[in-house]
């Protein structure tokens, strides 16, 4: 006898995704489904616009993941013009970047994650006195840590509670028995919760430095960036590390040492691999580190089935997307140049549920060589791992002897929670870098912020791939008779949301939900637990399929 | 102005002025019956982050005047501000990024407006909330019926009517956007669309419109008061509720639902590089030697001298950039169907919309700077702009003739 959940909306992520699950007589997951409820038609939109015009467009895909996609599409666009932007504007788009890392991996934790693992309730009963014990033995100088803060911190609550309007925080799970953290713990996670609203207006203002403004900055174009004025000041540049030093800080101080204090009650899931899912993960590679991107700060590469030993390349050519199960007419695996689509909406079920034996969802269903990967920083973190990539393998390697645990504890919802930690603290320690990298270019001499070009008059095509917060990115353009003639992006949330394809096999969403046992079959915590550690983020997996069947179109892949 | 006629003017001014602040009276007396107790005191709260009273005081003065309040509002500005924690506010988002609640967010300016709004009693709010599902939906009942009549319902995203409106469709009874802001702005004390999306349509709604997406008030039938922006100043926001409690009613707004307090002026008239315009040095490529001197962006798409908006003065993120200061120039997001009627968006309108090249750039922009505000017309001296913008016009036609 199974039973039907259905969690809907999913919150505290952007967009509007729905889960559901089938459950056995002992509420462990038997089978599940992820769907996207909201398709917006961007493709359609973009079509006969300007190229230089889909950068600001395609950011609105998300102010989430706010950059992103703007940058990804500037990339596509200069490779189809078949221009290279100076070196001063590949380390200005590195410094938007890593404030952008900074902020979003910052309050993916804290805002959007950190409540599936924090009772906020039990915090109320917390010793203020030992939570100031507890968070020095994880940080010798744990961020705003004294037992004075942290009676603040529940005095404050406690007013919300006493008030009846707990706002946010009202009607969630709390006394559920999957939350494992002790009262100080949870009082801990709970104040730099508060802290992190703060800190991250800073990262934003980092962004807006160099950006003009957080989210959707405005300040990149075809050929390099337009903030010339900014990158040529140097109290700008001092801002700007000013602001890093702070974020740094909070990583080291409250970030990391909150995700391993996190890591010793919750390493009992992380050992029995609780979320893991498809354990096929693939990495496009980000931050570049000279101007043809030979040498990236975050490495491209595949892990297949989870087997460490044998890192594979990315054949670009391997990436299909289809739409058997998704709201879509056309449904064989489609190269992205070619992947067009109309939409096909069957909705639900007289019961009102997904119909999951047929068409379930807006997201189409990435495949690599025919197979689901995960995407995001757990999955650059395993590349790089494999790889044997010293700057991921150090930080992986000291975090686990820290906490005693081996290396599988990566397949799971905690280890992807982990990685994104740390890879918050590796481009925090690389930023500092790239502004002296900036300065040191200037002093040669060298103010170019732009590479002339213009839109090809010939039929021209490119594409843009990129590792963002989220997971692999890459958008795809083709230009003809100087405007867009197509245009398709498969973002990280399209990866890692897929519903089923044509033989039946599950998206890593749905795959990572499979055995988990519910504490209580009512209060859906370990279901949001799971699905919030990939960082959903559904309008930028929603907004990439073109509903004009009759235009497609067949390009060469770059 | 003969003395007798100043006099006569004042006495106006002081009635009008004590009948406002008695209104204001009565609506605050008012809020304290209707509303619950603050959740937060904000006293202690801005104690905390280690703002002074002086500090608040400051702030009061430069919202009330902001508001285009006289400074004896002060006092009421800052009684609204301790109020901020009272007001419900059911957040709903449709097709949207979720970007205007991350510029709400990370809103910091002028310093006490992000301690305000961390204050604020987000009854629902999606990307927030700790409960999902059932849970979820039965805050968002819950609130809608506690506080029938008295919340605010803010709304982010526009609304497909597309495919009867399930191009979107929430909670676990799979209602589509349409009937979701049918039920619950009915119930609500006022509708504040949060950025351009729920005002006008914005990014899903720019050509072709593949969904039939609409902004919120085209789509149902509701009055709304339209915070514009992709996405916009939080402090606009801000701005726009203290008003609600000080008056228990919307601010004043033009045409489009904008509050003209935050949308009466143009960007260009109080835009830092304005003076490169009338001295007519162009920033021509990007990267160029004008653009390292901090010239006008007018010839590479800038659309300041067509929208109506606060950006130049307000700034964002603590006033540290906006997009003309990091070299951009705008793009007009405040405006209905700028994805359309502003693009290129690297290339002035008048290259697209008047054939022959450029001509003067300064003719071209007061031309269509004219237009553009002649379809604002009930914008607080929009007629005064467009008779100059015409004086300008006449005056450089008869510049012409002269030199033929």
């Amino acid at each position: 006898m199974t039973k039907r959940i259905i969690v809907d909306p999913i919150t505290r992520i952007e967009g509007h995704l729905r889960i559901e699950v089938e459950v056995d007589n002992s509420n462990v997951i038997k089978d599940a489904w992820s769907s996207i409820t909201l398709w917006r038609g961007f493709e359609t939109i973009l079509k006969g616009r300007d190229p230089r015009d889909a950068g600001l467009i395609v950011q609105r895909f998300c102010g989430v993941c706010t950059f992103v996609h703007y940058e990804a599409s500037i990339l596509a666009c200069e490779d189809a013009f078949g221009v290279k932007p100076p070196p001063n504007a590949r380390i200005i788009r590195n410094l938007i970047n890593a404030s952008l890392f900074l902020v979003d991996h910052v309050m993916h934790f804290y805002h959007l994650h950190g409540l599936d693992w924090v009772d906020v309730v039990s915090a109320l009963s917390a010793d203020p006195k030992k939570a100031v014990d507890m968070a020095k033995a994880y940080c010798p100088n744990p961020y705003n840590c004294s037992a004075t803060h942290y009676k603040a911190v529940q005095d404050r609550i406690t007013k919300f509670v006493k008030s009846g309007r707990l706002g946010p925080f009202a009607n969630a799970y709390w006394g559920n028995p999957s939350y494992k953290l002790p009262p100080e713990a949870n009082l801990i996670i709970l104040s730099h919760y508060l802290d992190a609203l703060a800190i991250s207006k800073i990262g934003a203002q980092m962004m807006a430095i160099f950006g003009g403004k957080n989210p959707h900055p405005q300040s990149l174009v075809v050929g390099g960036v337009t903030s010339v004025m900014d990158a040529l000041e140097a109290e700008r540049l001092g801002q700007y590390l000013f602001r890093l030093k702070e974020m740094k800080n909070f990583v080291e101080t409250a970030y990391i040492p909150d995700v391993l204090l996190a890591a010793t009650y919750y390493k009992g899931e992380g050992l029995s691999g609780i979320g893991a899912g498809v354990k096929n993960y693939l990495a496009y590679g980000g931050f570049p580190l000279d101007d043809d991107w030979n040498n990236l700060l975050f490495p491209r590469g595949i892990v297949k089935g989870g087997d460490l030993s044998k890192p594979l390349k990315v054949d670009e050519t391997k990436i299909t997307e289809e739409a058997t199960h998704s709201w879509y007419r056309d449904e064989e695996p489609q190269h992205p140049y070619k992947g067009t689509t109309e939409p096909k909406y069957t909705g639900y079920d007289k019961e009102g549920h997904l119909k999951g034996n047929e068409k379930y969802s807006w997201c189409k269903a990435p495949r690599y060589d025919g197979i689901p990967y995960e995407v995001g920083p757990l999955a650059r973190f395993i590349v790089g791992y494999a790889q044997g990539y010293k700057p991921m393998k150090e930080l992986v390697d000291s975090t686990l002897k820290a906490t005693g645990l081996p290396a599988t504890v990566l397949f799971s919802t905690l280890g992807r929670t982990a990685a994104r930690a740390l890879e918050a603290k590796l481009v925090g320690d690389n930023a500092e870098a790239w502004v002296n990298e900036l300065i040191a270019n200037v002093k040669k001499g060298d103010t170019r912020t732009w590479t002339r070009c213009d839109v090809p008059r010939k039929p021209a095509q490119g594409r843009g791939m990129t590792d963002p917060p989220r997971g692999a990115l890459g958008h795809w353009i083709n230009i003809e008779k100087g405007v867009i003639a197509n245009y398709q992006a498969v973002v990280p949330s399209t990866w890692n949301c897929s519903p089923r394809d044509k033989k039946g096999v599950r998206g890593p969403y749905e795959e990572s939900l499979i055995g988990t046992k519910l504490a209580k079959v009512d209060q859906p915590l370990e279901i949001i637990r799971t699905i919030h550690s990939f960082d959903p983020c559904m309008a930028c997996a929603v907004h990439i399929i073109d509903p004009q069947t009759n235009e497609i179109k067949q390009f060469k892949v770059a | 102005m003969a003395k007798g006629n100043n006099s006569a003017y004042k006495k106006m001014l002081d009635k009008q002025y004590k009948e406002l602040m008695q209104r204001c009276q009565v609506h605050l007396e008012q809020i304290e019956k209707d509303l619950p107790e603050p959740k937060e005191d904000l006293h202690e709260l801005l104690k905390d982050r280690g703002f002074s009273r002086r500090d608040f005081m400051k702030w009061t003065s430069a919202m009330t005047a902001a508001l285009m309040l006289p400074p004896v509002f002060r006092p009421m500005v800052a009684k609204a501000a301790e109020n901020f924690s009272r007001l419900p506010v059911v957040w709903l988002h449709f097709a949207e990024c979720t970007g205007c609640s991350e510029a709400f967010l990370r809103s910091s300016y002028p310093n006490v407006d992000d301690i305000l709004l961390e204050t604020i009693s987000l009854e629902y709010h999606e990307t927030l909330m700790a409960a999902s599902g059932y849970q979820a939906e039965e805050n968002l009942e819950k609130a809608v019926h506690d506080f029938a009549g008295k919340f605010i319902c803010v709304i982010e995203g526009a609304l497909p009517r597309g495919l009867h409106g399930q191009y979107l469709t929430l909670g676990p009874k799979g209602k589509t956007g349409v009937q979701v802001a049918q039920e619950v702005t009915s119930k609500a004390a006022a509708v504040i669309c949060i950025g351009s999306c729920s005002a006008f349509g914005n990014i899903p709604a720019a050509k072709p419109n593949p969904t039939d997406c609409v902004g919120i008030s085209e789509a149902i039938g509701v009055k709304t008061i339209n915070i514009a922006g992709c996405p916009p100043n939080a402090v606009n926001f801000t701005g726009t509720v203290l008003h609600y409690l000080l008056f228990g009613d919307v601010p004043p707004l033009d045409s489009l639902g904008r509050p003209l307090w935050a949308y009466g002026k143009r960007i260009h008239d109080f835009c830092e590089r304005r003076p490169h315009y009338d001295a007519g040095e162009f920033v021509e490529e990007w990267g160029d030697a004008g653009a390292i001197k901090g010239w006008c962006l007018y010839k590479v798409g800038c659309k300041g001298p067509y929208t109506f908006a606060n950006c130049s003065k307000a700034r964002f993120n603590e006033g540290i950039s906006w997009p003309v200061m990091a070299g951009h120039g705008c793009m007009g997001c405040t405006e209905p169907g700028f994805w359309d009627t502003m693009a290129p968006l690297e290339k002035p309108i008048s290259d697209q919309t008047i054939g022959g090249g450029e001509k003067t750039v300064d003719r071209i922009g007061v031309v269509l700077t004219g237009a553009a505000v002649a379809g604002v017309a009930a914008h607080a001296g929009a007629t005064a702009i467009v008779r100059k913008a015409r004086n300008k016009d006449d005056r450089m036609n008869a510049e012409e003739e002269k030199h033929d």
